[in-house]
């Protein structure tokens, strides 16, 4: 383990910013391209 | 087959050759690809006049200096074989340290260099800071071991 | 291929049956939740070693972190590029529609990972270099592959004939390989910014082991995703593009 605290693992030794801005843009990138798929998919098994 | 051989071929053909072009290309354009000029080829006279460009090497140890008046920072940038005296006006980065890699962008004003930018480059090593102090520690052993062989006395 | 191809292949050489959609649709279907699956497992694995195992750097501190997306990213950019490139050339070469819908399911993926290479490369330069961004020949020409990526895309999409669509993306796609290996060694043939590379199939990795691991283990997460991603999208493209076919019409009239 390399954390004190909760809080020492937000902080990231001060580049929170930077090290969760990364990972979050990560997740939302992510999460987009599998709604965007979900959608596609439902609209390519409508009615043909 | 034939025409399906023909169209690999063709397609192989047109790719090797557009590979060639760009390949060309990129050496005719290679001046205007060199993000940083090192000291001995600002020395040699390979980086632009008259205009600013980016000098990358080693801070000097020892060399950084603060001026009185709190914002100019005055250090040397050297790649071993020559060095450039640098003058800056700005918040340094976090990385920025003596021993360690920097690109600085500016003017070259009779043998100083004014730098509008100064950005820390740094290695590609990954290590936690007990194995760095360790490796340290190592060179030091080393270099105090065979001082007398790497540097002969010849003065620098 | 067409059924009559497939009668004249020898017994026992069954793998060509999947360049047919009809054929590679419920292979596809089957095979991407498991990647999904490995690739969940490999985020949360990959992670809790960067985050949790994985020591502070003597250099950058904590910054250092995003490290376990950047280059899982970036690496994964260059190889869906190289990947597609491949599709699209066998698509040129055989004529086979398959072949360019992987191609085409493969884009927007790759896209995706360029993006965020070069996102978490900005946010890591801030701190670290002093800058979100410099035109050095890596970052340069990663921005490149996106422009490629997305110039596939729209070429794509602005031509309404599919098989003339297929055609037109497929040789952009092959002219843009030459930029994969200007990437890779951007920082070896010209001074850059950015720094060579930690790992190299000719030398010891210059990273502590843990560190690597973790790094290691999110690249494989990300091309698990990767592939799972993109066997999804063929079955979109291959419903979309075969929808008149009769299988198509059986299948999603079934209530599907």
């Amino acid at each position: 383990m390399n954390w004190g605290s909760a809080a020492d693992f937000f902080a990231m030794g001060g580049y929170g910013l930077y090290v969760w801005g990364s990972y979050a843009v990560t997740a939302v990138c992510i999460a987009i391209e599998l709604v965007s798929l979900a959608r596609r998919r439902r609209a390519a098994g409508g009615p043909s | 087959m034939k025409p399906r051989h023909r169209r690999i071929v063709l397609i192989v053909a047109g790719v090797a050759g557009l590979g060639i072009a760009a390949w060309l290309v990129l050496s005719a354009f290679q001046q205007n690809l060199v993000f940083f000029f090192t000291p001995t080829q600002v020395a040699a006279n390979e980086a632009p006049k008259g205009r600013a460009f980016r000098v990358g090497g080693m801070v000097e140890v020892g060399s950084v200096k603060r001026q009185p008046d709190g914002v100019t920072v005055q250090f040397v940038v050297t790649d071993t074989a020559k060095s450039i005296p640098v003058a800056y006006k700005g918040v340094l980065p976090d990385l920025f340290r003596e021993g360690k890699g920097v690109v600085t962008q500016g003017r070259l004003e009779n043998g100083l260099f004014v730098a509008s930018e100064v950005l820390a480059k740094h290695d590609e090593n990954y290590m936690p800071p007990e194995a760095a102090d360790a490796m340290k520690k190592g060179q030091a052993i080393n270099e105090k071991a065979t001082h007398t062989i790497v540097n002969p006395p010849q003065g620098k | 291929m067409s059924s009559a191809t497939r009668e004249a292949l020898p017994q026992g050489i069954t793998w060509f049956k999947y360049a047919a959609p009809q054929t590679f649709f419920p292979l596809a279907g089957a095979l991407a939740p498991w990647f999904a699956a490995i690739a969940v497992v490999l985020f949360v694995a990959g992670l809790y070693i960067g985050f949790f195992v994985a020591p502070t750097d003597a250099q950058q501190g904590e910054a250092y972190r995003i490290i376990f997306i950047h280059v899982p990213a970036a690496w994964m950019s260059m190889l869906i590029y190289l990947v597609m490139a491949f599709w699209a050339g066998v698509g040129l070469a055989f004529n086979t529609r398959l072949s360019h819908m992987m191609a085409s399911a493969l884009a927007p993926t790759g896209a995706l990972f360029t993006f965020l290479a070069l996102w978490t490369g900005a946010l890591w330069g801030k701190p670290t270099w002093g800058t979100w961004w410099a035109w050095d020949a890596r970052m340069t020409s990663e921005l490149l592959l996106l422009f490629l990526y997305f110039g596939f895309m729209a070429l794509q999409a602005a031509i309404d004939d599919p098989r003339r669509a297929d055609k037109a993306g497929a040789v952009l796609a092959l002219v843009g390989v030459i930029n994969i290996p200007i990437i890779y060694f951007s920082v070896k043939w010209w001074n850059t910014l950015h720094q060579g590379a930690s790992v190299s199939l000719k030398s010891a990795p210059t990273m502590a082991t843990t560190m690597l691991t973790g790094m290691l283990v999110m690249v494989f997460a990300c091309w698990a995703y990767a592939i799972a991603a993109a066997l999804w999208r063929v079955r979109c493209i291959i419903l979309e593009r075969e929808r008149r076919s009769d299988w198509v019409r059986d299948y999603l009239g079934a209530g599907r």
